[in-house]
């Protein structure tokens, strides 16, 4: 099975600060083979004796074939290992896992496609494009976040996609305002058929609503919802999971990481994350222990 | 490093914890499950189960919280997709059951007991006892051993009956007594201890149960301690240590406090491939200290200091022909016992002595 995850030391070979954000590129041939658009990769933090246990998970920005295949991906520092990640320099190993998780959906036609992102989760648009314009798709951008040193990547995007629209909330970089302001007019501009996105839970709902709004089908990773919840990134914690309404209707919890981390927008009910929806398979009943609300650790 | 179970013999003694190991497919990627003594599954549940709303998780300290809420397919889902499945990898699955009440404990013990493919049973009776206010099972005796001798009573004699038991009771060990007399074959020791943390940002608990399971290493002592006491209490019922188990080391710990086998769970999500490391680092550190079989150190901490297992040696066989060389006669043994506690890996007292073992 060439495309299962592998488990992998990998030596570090830059880690660059990026805006608000740092990139970190490892070699790890093996990880850089099996990529797909959208997966992620998995990231011990700490070293051998770590205290800390849950693996942080992070949309791969690209890979290369330098130094026999590395893979790249950002993050923003907002724990103590991620902070740790962001201290690691050139020739350190860190424990890495992947590529995990289900990649983006490609179109089979060379149709028109917006890739919207948000933060650092934009990053993972870039390896996207790649495959899409080798296909013949026209890429249009759209970036946001609260200002330009919150943007991942609007230089890149600039340079490869036929268009790029940039939002700030305080205007800094672009057009004053949010993804949801200048998302309908993208659209339009594009006549896109496909939208793809990954950044910040609220921008993916908002994405999903605009698209089905027009109509057409959106494939959104839920990269911030795993990187809040999950522990493991390898479907074994059952720690990430979000209600999704299947093909038959029926609504299943599923797992960010082994499910996703790309899911289709609108099989999301992005107004219940976080909840268990009564209609959901296996969801609470009369069960009596529901009433006593006093449950086991497992 | 075979090792029992109670009539279950395992090939090794390292095993996943309940609950720590997905359906098995998850983990199969990064690990042959058929080299692994045991599969332990999920907890499994008379209905399918969402579980608890996110988030379940939380760092801790050497360890985490974690509150899923016991998710998972459900007897006939499990039934029909995921026990066929380890069947198929060549697993030993030890079925992990839990129930609202014992009548949904002794249902899903006895449909376990219809099908093929059940190595063991393990029980987990950290679960609320609908009957008794929510309490769970396994804080007293009585209610534990209730539980544990109904599902006895509905399981297939063949199949091991475990109980997995909580550290934090008032004493375990009289609870592990209730058990064994109860019918169990065999105890799992230990599961979750009940913790809470706040999150600092939202100044609520950082979980939706509002208190969740801690494990992880940051456990590994009071599980050492279960398992010492439990086995002292218990020389004879097999025990399974599990508790923050990470390294080799950590399991000859648990293995000298009187485990038969050792469970490996948290450590799964941080390393999913630590199951065959640990097993070998397991074999190498029992090689390292000249011990040639599991069973000489289980329970080898409880001996007054300075008592050595006897070893059972490879004896001379005088009806394979050897070649003069090599010839085996009584200082050659000697000399070859020695190299073994020296750090050799040990030859099994069926194989021959191997010709490069003797040569240098």
């Amino acid at each position: 099975m060439s495309d299962a995850p592998v488990q992998t030391s990998a030596t570090v070979l830059t880690v660059r600060q990026v805006q608000d954000y740092y990139a970190m590129t490892l070699v790890a041939p093996a990880v850089a083979e099996r990529f797909r658009p959208g997966q992620f990769v998995a990231l011990a933090v700490g070293g051998e004796h770590t205290a800390r246990l849950m693996r942080r998970c992070f949309g791969v920005y690209e890979v290369k074939s330098d130094y026999g295949g590395t893979v790249e991906f950002v993050f923003a520092d907002r724990d103590p290992g991620t902070a740790w990640l962001a201290g690691r320099r050139s020739r350190d190993s860190v424990d890495l896992v992947g590529p995990l998780g289900r990649p983006f959906r490609l179109p089979r036609d060379p149709v028109s496609c917006l890739l919207v992102g948000g933060g650092p989760g934009a990053a993972s648009l870039f390896a996207l494009a790649d495959v899409l314009r080798r296909r013949g798709c026209p890429v249009h951008f759209v970036l946001g976040g609260p200002d330009a040193r919150r943007v991942f990547g609007a230089r890149s995007a600039q340079r490869i996609g036929d268009s790029a629209t940039v939002a700030t909330a305080d205007g800094s970089l672009g057009t004053a305002g949010t993804v949801a302001d200048v998302l309908p007019r993208a659209v339009d501009e594009a006549a896109a058929e496909v939208v793809y996105a990954c950044g910040p839970t609220a921008l993916l709902r908002t994405v999903t609503a605009i698209a089905t709004e027009y109509g057409i089908p959106s494939q959104v990773s839920v990269e911030e919802f795993l990187q809040e919840t999950g522990a493991c990134g390898t479907g074994l914690c059952l720690t990430c999971v979000l209600p999704i309404v299947g093909d038959d209707g029926v609504t299943r919890m599923v797992r960010a990481c082994a499910d996703g981390p790309v899911l289709r927008g609108e099989r999301v009910r992005w107004g219940d994350l976080g909840t268990i929806p009564f209609d959901a398979i296996g969801a609470p009943g009369a069960h009596a222990a529901v009433r006593f609300g006093a449950e086991g650790p497992r | 490093m075979t090792t029992r179970l109670g009539a279950l013999e395992l090939p090794n003694p390292i095993m996943t914890a309940a609950g720590c190991g997905g359906s098995g497919r998850e983990l199969a990627r990064f690990v042959d499950l058929s080299r692994l003594g045991a599969f332990v599954t999920a907890s499994v549940t008379p209905q399918p189960r969402a579980g608890r709303p996110t988030p379940r998780a939380a760092e801790t300290p050497s360890g985490m919280l974690t509150a899923a809420g016991l998710p998972g397919p459900g007897l006939d889902g499990f039934l029909e997709r995921d026990l066929p499945w380890l069947a198929g990898q060549g697993a030993r699955t030890v079925v992990s059951i839990v129930g609202n009440g014992v009548a949904e404990y002794t249902a899903v013990a006895r449909r376990l007991s219809e099908v093929a493919g059940v190595a063991a049973v393990e029980v987990n009776v950290s679960a609320p006892n609908a009957e008794d206010r929510g309490r769970t099972f396994g804080s007293h005796p009585g209610p534990a051993a209730e539980v544990v001798r109904a599902v006895r009573r509905h399981t297939r004699p063949e199949i091991p009956v475990l109980a997995k038991l909580a550290p934090d009771v008032t004493d375990i060990v009289t609870i592990a007594l209730a058990c064994a007399d109860a019918g169990a074959d065999g105890l799992s020791l230990v599961n979750t201890m009940v913790g809470m943390a706040i999150d600092p940002v939202t100044l609520r608990p950082a979980l939706t149960g509002v208190s969740g399971g801690l494990s992880g290493p940051a456990i590994r002592p009071v599980a050492v301690r279960c398992v010492y006491q439990v086995h002292a209490a218990l020389p004879r019922t097999p025990i399974v240590g599990i508790g923050g188990v990470a390294t080799g080391l950590d399991a000859l710990e648990f293995v000298l406090a009187g485990a038969s086998a050792v469970g490996v769970g948290t450590t799964l999500f941080h390393d999913p491939s630590a199951g065959t490391r640990i097993l070998r680092e397991l074999e190498d550190a029992l090689a390292e200290r000249g011990i040639g079989r599991l069973a000489d150190a289980v329970g080898l901490a409880h001996k007054p200091a300075g008592f050595f297992p006897p070893q059972i040696r490879p004896e001379p066989v005088p009806d394979i022909p050897v070649n003069d060389a090599d010839a085996s006669d009584a200082s050659e043994a000697i000399r070859r016992d020695g190299s073994v506690r020296a750090g050799k890996p040990q030859a099994g007292p069926a194989e021959p002595a191997e010709s490069e073992e003797m040569s240098p």
